[in-house]
């Protein structure tokens, strides 16, 4: 069996691909259809020949803005979903879109594709650049109704065009993915065409936030464009990533599954952390996607921006004062925390429903777009164990290479114990967040809340890992463990375990010890919390630091 | 009693039954003028009595309560210099009444009757603290004899009325002869052991139909049965007897007619040791749901001044009949002839008692205190005014729409109390960032409102409740907002019956008239798009620089109660042009976004909203008229597009509660058939040496219970279904 699945291994990605196509003719019959009929219909009839040009343009232009005609737009309306230009619109400001490429039209002569009529203006996909609440963005948005949306070579083309410029200007990429997968027709220059565009993606990366909206199958190969980006969305019910199919999962490893259930909304943003956010619908989705964008800066050479707000930087939070729970083992809900400090109460939870022992987001500080990390008490004690590390770490990461404060609140009782956790990994895993935390050189601000035990003290953006400013609340315990266990082993087989246990808490489980040897900064009242970080964030708007010159650091994969 | 006797619920557990007192006093001070007080009462604290620093009462005072009578109490402590000792159960160590005082004792854990019912504990810690009297606020220990005896054995003076008196009003058999002794109305009827169905139909018939039969030992409307001919007389004798027999241990039965629709009133008297009494007018309490009052008013719009004196007077005669000292309550159920029967005396400060304190100008707390002292009243009756209106609402964390209010639980996120309003009085114990847990009565507050007159003071409480912000918990602002508006209630024409009658199908928010509607709509879709233009205004340099034309004309499609309206908006400064179809509305609010409180003024009308929820899809969830209504705002593109969306079947996941980590079941709180309120604790996992409290996603029923204290349980295993 190991033999078999480490020989199946080394071609996964060319099973992808295949099943992609599989998935595409299935997905897309219309497409099918019109390549056989096409047949029928030689020889070739060349009917624009005795229209001017301006003719010509006015209805390529026309045919260009309804894709693959009023059917298969009812079609796709009928399956819940939005027309690529439908999209287009709602997600960039009113009259802002400049659309690029509408002319480009596919390549391919075989298999009747030179057909006038398997010709679309702009072929399987729209793109160009807009505004989205005035800020300029380029966008590429998959046409389902033209060949099922399917990638062909002129497809990857116009998407590659789009990102090139982005990288010159320095402005987002958003894609709304929606195809079937390769254009079988054009075999190898399709896959040509997903490698392009996977390259620049990497190159991409860093240098330019980059999401993706998935908002109907993303199969095979074409997976890998979204898992590259910076962000992946999903829609509820009408968006499926995967890499094989129902099909060939059944055919290959015998298991029964449904498309929802392979690669659905909930399966990852649940359960597999690829997808870090879903939406009910089309329309709720692009919504909050342009909100989303808000708190993004253009590019690694902007700043974090800074919007119009009403809250006040000063207000005082006394709830706060009261949110840690008297007795130490009793859970409280970070998000309490996290609402109450930040502007307006707004924050933009990423991945909220994975590895819930950790909470990423984005929120506003003042204005300006902060991130956020929190252990949460509510789940599994608010530990530390492999998925929330990656999860935190990838977020991390995406703050520092856009400049984005990180503002880290810290409960966490220590990294999960287990052999699930051990076989798993946690080692690798877990220096991931520490390694993610330690190279961030953007301002980093850090409360501990309550707990901050062992090792995950120092993961959690301490003061060693280089926290520009790091409080605790009254409430805090900086130590190794917790008193129960610590007392087991400094007085192993003593008598009065009680009395030592006791002098155990009153020695560590406050936030003394780490403040008289600095390594918090401050011990705060919690209501004044928000006050303080506000403040922090302006003096800390103009901080420089610099890593060592590398070609690129080796994070622990 | 039957029908209001439990109203003051400070614990559900605690037996309920206090003080009122009377006894002589000397005027001391003239009566404040009205004008003055309402600058005081501007500032929270409210109070106009003016404290005489010469007169020596007490050093130290220990409050064996919580919540917001304790605070109220110690707020009185402290302008009399007098400190205070605050008990408390463990949970409540931060709470506010503790952080009033000036010491503090643990009395035990959470559940009452190991803290604040704990005798044994209190006891100990008056000792420890040395406090010379304690006052009991209500509920607890308020009217607890036992309480004032182990008090008086030690040589602690107990602020409220002598143990006799206590045990006297205690027993309702008891407190009625004496009543009618004391030449008290009470209710035609009989007491005692009834024979059989036979006689049973006797006496009804001769105190008339219809009558109320039921156990004499039971308390309140419990096991209440009203007949209205022979038959259900004698089939009323059977059940409570039977009930009277097997649960009470106690055959004696209570047949008397039966008010139907009647008022509850009740005068407020106040006792010296000395032999004075003063009756302080009235309180009409009427409006009650499942007895328990819900808005109290002072005086009452139906009691004419003959009839108020004769209320008076006999509620004074009853009191110096048991020598009564202190504050106390006589109640009396009034029909439409303004007859008036005599319920029941509460030998204790009641909940509602700040509407009395607001039209006398007296302060009932430091009456108490001096009474309980020794001092003689300061007061003659025809010193006693009724100047102008006050209202009180209670603000209770509970669901209105569920039974005109159940339960609710949960941690106050945001708390702002109206009380920068002129004459708002607000009397709480919580603040920000509480939580209000299953054990203790789920009351947030007293909302006291009033005006010379009553118009004024109701229009003030529609103000304080729509600029009462409380986020976390679910409240009944919303029933409060509906009853003070009524027509009905602004008429005065309301009777114990009044929810049922007015809300037969249940209390179901505020129902829109259409001009309501278009204001909703067009505040919604003008704080959409104030929100939209915020979006776009970032700060500082920008390297690419935005494209800057705002918007002229925004076309909106607001879907309201399944009602789509299309609207067009234009701004000119902070005035937002909304245009329906043929009408037009001028919307003109600084839509503060970060201010939970939003003023709005529509076409010159000023309005009060509250915004507790927006999403990036449009969804506006606006408190407008005291009801929360959802409103979707999206723009005419989004809208027209929505019909191609999938209608979604939601997923009913509230009633599975699932373990959401591995672990082990430390406790289960629930068995199958018990009703559990949303937010209630269902059991307890601990993982990480961590105890999570899972928690119910509705109310419901219990309908099976899948694990057992001790338990190991993986993530995702079902613990508890409900129904």
């Amino acid at each position: 069996m190991a033999a078999f699945t480490v020989a199946r291994s080394s071609c996964r990605l060319l099973h992808g691909l295949r099943s992609a196509f599989k998935s595409h003719v299935r997905i897309n019959g219309a497409a099918a259809v019109s390549a056989r009929s096409d047949v029928q219909l030689l020889p070739r009839w060349y009917s624009v020949s005795h229209l001017s040009v301006q003719e010509r343009i006015d209805k390529k232009r026309k045919a260009a803005l309804v894709g693959g005609g009023q059917k298969r737009i009812d079609a796709q309306h009928k399956r819940g979903k939005l027309t690529a230009r439908e999209r287009i619109e709602l997600l960039l400001d009113p009259d802002s879109f400049v659309e690029y490429d509408m002319f480009v039209e596919h390549r391919c002569s075989d298999f009747g594709m030179q057909a006038d009529h398997n010709k679309f203006p702009g072929d399987s996909v729209v793109t160009g650049q807009g505004r989205i609440n005035g800020r300029l963005v380029y966008v590429f948005s998959q046409d389902f109704t033209v060949f099922g949306g399917s990638l062909s070579g002129a497809h990857a083309q116009k998407i590659c065009k789009i990102m090139d410029q982005a990288m010159m200007v320095g402005a987002p990429v958003i894609g709304l993915n929606d195809s079937g997968g390769a254009r079988i027709q054009e075999g190898v220059e399709s896959l040509a065409g997903y490698a392009d565009i996977f390259l620049r993606n990497v190159m991409a990366s860093g240098v330019i936030p980059q999401i993706s909206l998935v908002m109907g199958p993303c199969a095979g190969g074409a997976v890998y464009s979204p898992a590259l980006t910076d962000f992946t969305f999903m829609v509820k019910d009408t968006s499926y990533l995967f890499i094989t199919g129902p099909d060939v999962v059944k055919s290959v490893t015998n298991e029964d599954v449904t498309q929802e259930e392979l690669g659905g909304a909930k399966t990852h943003t649940a359960v597999s952390g690829v997808a870090h956010r879903a939406f009910e619908n089309d329309i709720d989705a692009l919504l909050n996607l342009r909100e989303f964008f808000n708190f993004l800066p253009l590019s690694n050479k902007d700043a974090a921006p800074v919007i119009e707000c009403h809250d006040r930087s000063d207000r005082l939070v006394p709830g706060l004062d009261t949110v840690v729970p008297f007795e130490s083992t009793k859970a409280y809900d970070m998000l309490d925390i996290i609402h109450s400090i930040v502007d307006e109460m707004e924050f933009f939870e990423i991945m909220p429903n994975y590895a819930k022992n950790i909470v990423v987001g984005f929120s506003r500080m003042n204005g300006r777009t902060v991130g956020i990390v929190g252990n949460q008490p509510k789940v599994a004690s608010g530990c530390l164990d492999i998925n929330s590390s990656v999860k935190g770490a990838r977020f991390v990461r995406f703050c520092d290479a856009f400049n984005i404060p990180i503002i880290t609140f810290v409960d966490v009782p220590g990294f999960l114990p287990g052999t699930a956790q051990e076989y798993g990994g946690i080692i690798r895993h877990g220096a991931k967040l520490l390694f993610a935390f330690a190279e961030a050189t953007v301002p980093k601000i850090t409360v501990i809340t309550r707990k901050a035990y062992g090792g995950a003290y120092d993961v959690m953006s301490s003061k060693h890992l280089r926290g520009d400013v790091n409080y605790a609340w009254p409430t805090a315990e900086v130590a190794v463990m917790g008193a129960k266990g610590a007392v087991q082993i400094i007085f192993r087989g003593k008598e009065n375990q009680e009395e030592a246990e006791a002098e155990y808490v009153e020695k560590f489980a406050n936030p003394f010890p780490a403040a008289v040897r600095g390594f918090v900064d401050d011990i705060i009242q919690p209501s004044t919390t928000r006050l303080r970080i506000c403040r922090d964030l302006e003096v800390l708007a103009s901080k420089k630091q610099t890593n060592p010159w590398k070609k690129h650091a080796n994070i622990p994969l | 009693g039957y029908l209001a006797t439990a109203q003051d619920s400070q614990a559900a557990m605690a037996a309920y039954r206090v003080t009122p007192a009377l006894q002589r006093v000397l005027l001391a001070l003239k009566q404040v003028s009205f004008q003055s007080r309402c600058c005081i009462i501007a500032s929270r604290t409210h109070y106009s009595a003016v404290y005489d620093p010469n007169e020596k009462t007490f050093d130290k005072i220990l409050i064996a309560n919580r919540g917001e009578i304790a605070c109220r109490v110690i707020k009185t402590c402290k302008k009399m210099g007098i400190k205070t000792v605050a008990v408390h159960s463990d949970v409540d160590s931060g709470a506010v009444h503790v952080k009033m005082a000036d010491e503090a004792v643990c009395v035990g854990p959470a559940p009452t009757s190991k803290s604040y019912l704990n005798m044994d504990a209190i006891m100990e810690a008056i000792r420890k603290t040395g406090a010379q009297a304690v006052h009991p606020g209500y509920g607890f220990l308020s009217e607890n004899k036992e309480f004032a005896r182990r008090l008086a054995a030690e040589g602690v003076t107990f602020i409220g009325p002598d143990t006799h008196a206590i045990q006297a009003m205690g027993d309702k058999i008891e407190s009625k002869l004496i009543a009618k002794n004391a030449k008290v109305n009470t209710i035609p009827g009989f007491d005692g052991v009834v024979k059989d169905a036979d006689q049973a139909v006797r006496i009804a018939r001769e105190i008339g139909y219809p009558v109320m039969i039921k156990a004499s030992a039971g308390g309140g409307g419990k096991g209440m049965r009203i007949a209205w001919d022979d038959e259900e007389t004698r089939e009323g004798f059977r059940f409570s007897s039977q009930e009277a027999a097997s649960s009470f241990g106690d055959d004696r039965l209570l047949i008397e007619k039966f008010i139907d629709n009647p008022r509850h009133i009740e005068i407020q008297v106040l006792a010296d040791k000395q032999g004075n009494a003063l009756w302080l007018n009235e309180r009409e309490c009427s409006i009650q749901r499942r007895n328990q009052k819900v808005v109290e008013e002072a005086p009452s719009t139906f009691l004419d001044p003959e009839t108020r004196r004769a209320m008076g007077e006999q509620a004074v005669s009853l009191a110096r009949a048991v020598k009564y000292s202190s504050a106390g309550t006589v109640e009396f159920l009034v029909d439409s002839q303004r007859c008036f029967y005599f319920l029941e005396m509460n030998t204790r400060l009641q909940v509602e008692h700040p509407i009395t304190e607001c039209i006398t100008g007296l302060d009932l707390v430091q009456e108490m205190i001096r009474v309980a002292k020794g001092y003689a009243l300061r007061h003659k009756q025809t010193d006693i005014p009724i100047n102008g209106w006050a209202v009180e609402s209670r603000v209770y964390a509970e669901d209105p729409y569920k039974s005109f209010g159940l339960p609710s639980i949960g941690r106050l996120s945001q708390y702002q109390e109206p009380v920068n309003l002129s004459n708002v009085r607000v009397d709480s114990g919580i603040q920000e960032g509480s939580d209000i847990s299953i054990y203790y009565d789920p009351m947030i507050s007293k909302l006291v409102t009033y005006g010379s007159t009553r118009a004024e003071a109701l229009q003030r409480m529609e103000e304080a409740l729509d600029n009462y912000v409380i986020r976390g918990v679910t409240h009944n602002i919303p029933l409060l907002r509906e009853i003070i508006g009524h027509p009905r209630f602004v008429k005065g024409d309301i009777s114990t019956k009044f929810l049922p009658e007015v809300y037969p199908e249940g209390f179901k928010g505020h129902q829109l008239t259409d001009s309501e509607q278009e204001e909703l709509v067009a505040s919604a879709a003008s704080l959409f798009v104030a929100t939209q233009l915020r979006s776009q205004r970032f700060l500082g340099s920008l390297r690419v620089s935005t494209s800057q034309q705002e918007q002229k004309r925004w076309e909106l499609s607001v879907e309201l109660e399944k009602g789509v309206h299309a609207v067009t908006v234009s701004r000119l400064g902070s005035t937002y042009t909304v245009e329906m179809g043929v009408k037009s509305l001028d919307v003109t609010s600084e839509w503060n976004l970060a201010s939970a409180l939003l003023p709005v003024s529509i076409n010159g009308t000023q309005r009060t909203m509250q915004c507790l929820s927006r999403t990036a899809g449009g969804e506006i969830s606006l408190q407008y008229l005291g009801t929360v209504f959802k409103v979707r705002v999206l723009s005419k593109l989004a809208a027209e597009l929505s019909r191609h969306m999938p209608e979604k079947v939601p997923e009913d996941t509230s009633s599975i509660l699932r373990s959401p980590m591995p672990g082990t079941v430390v406790a289960v709180s629930v068995n199958p058939g018990d009703t559990v309120a949303e937010g209630q604790e269902i059991c307890v996992i601990e993982a990480m040496k961590m105890q999570n409290s899972m928690t119910a996603a509705k109310t419901a029923k219990v309908k099976s219970v899948h694990c057992k204290p001790g338990e190991t349980v993986g993530e995702g295993d079902l613990l508890v279904e409900l129904e």
